[in-house]
């Protein structure tokens, strides 16, 4: 196991490639859904804008 | 030949309802495949001769490289058919393609600097690749920027479609720049003609990963493209039918 992490001595270099590209493709998804939840919020809004002026 | 149905992705909300259908399939079959990925890569490959255990960043770099270049052929297309065509869907599209590929050039620039270090000594060279990538990053930074200086969201997407296009100059360019000049970086091992030059046990994860990374981007490209069509829509019928239907499921 230990060996597994070590990457024969370039884990560092391994671990930290693998973090960061997995690290941002979950940011993404998070931002993504964010955006998508904050369009519906506004258009809900301006669907009560548009019924009771 | 009946291409009908093609036309019917143009709706704001036939598209709407597909891409929510689809999107959470997509990003499934991506986490799948990408279990299976690391596994592959991380585990069962073997340590590489020359460049020991370090070219296990392949597994994520080469994946990330290829969807950036991917990301943006399809965002200068949607921008393409947007123009000529006026179809406001496919404006939301390239608008949705470049948060996306910000995460993938930025990806492909780092991990591939990590690999650098180990591998070639240095962090960064003023190399074709690099520098062609580094580009193609500023061009979805740009893209994104322009659009968010634009007030008027009509003449946004008809201003950015136009940088989009002119960006598609740069794609071949950094696909082509390790064959073109003589750069650091290394030419292409995977996508040959004489089939990969590197042993199966060490291609199946890459070729898995791509999968994965293509599943991603379709799924993160379509939540991204609903919430851009949510925000041309001022409030016809369908959006009103939606919003209650998910106020009723929740």
């Amino acid at each position: 196991m230990k060996e597994f992490f070590e990457m024969r001595g370039y884990g560092g270099f391994v671990w930290s490639a693998y973090a960061i590209a997995i690290g941002s493709l979950l940011l993404n998804v998070w931002l993504a859904r964010r955006q998508l939840r904050s369009a519906r919020n506004d258009a809900r809004r301006r669907i009560a804008m548009l019924e009771n002026p | 030949m009946n291409w009908v149905w093609f036309h019917r992705f143009g709706s704001p909300p036939y598209f709407y309802r597909f891409a929510g259908r689809w999107a959470p399939w997509f990003l499934g079959i991506a986490s799948v495949l990408a279990a299976i990925g690391l596994y592959g890569g991380l585990v069962v490959a073997p340590t590489d001769y020359y460049q020991s255990d370090v070219f296990r960043i392949m597994y994520v770099h080469v994946p990330s490289a290829y969807l950036m270049m991917m990301t943006y052929c399809w965002m200068a297309g949607a921008a393409a058919v947007g123009l000529i065509w006026r179809i406001k869907v496919a404006h939301a599209v390239a608008a949705a393609c470049a948060p996306a590929g910000v995460v993938f050039a930025g990806c492909a620039l780092l991990t591939g600097m990590i690999w650098g270090q180990p591998t070639w000594g240095t962090y960064w060279a003023w190399d074709p690749r690099l520098v062609s990538s580094l580009f193609m990053l500023f061009f979805f930074l740009g893209y994104i920027a322009l659009r968010g200086a634009i007030e008027d969201r009509d003449r946004a997407d008809r201003s950015s479609a136009v940088l989009a296009i002119v960006g598609v100059v740069n794609v071949p360019i950094v696909h082509y720049s390790v064959v073109w000049w003589n750069s650091l970086h290394q030419g292409p091992t995977l996508m040959r003609s004489d089939g990969p030059a590197m042993p199966m046990s060490m291609a199946w994860p890459l070729l898995v990963m791509l999968a994965a990374y293509t599943f991603y981007f379709l799924a993160i490209m379509l939540l991204r493209a609903r919430a851009e069509v949510l925000r041309r829509e001022r409030g016809g019928a369908w959006l009103r039918e939606e919003l209650v239907r998910l106020e009723l499921r929740s």
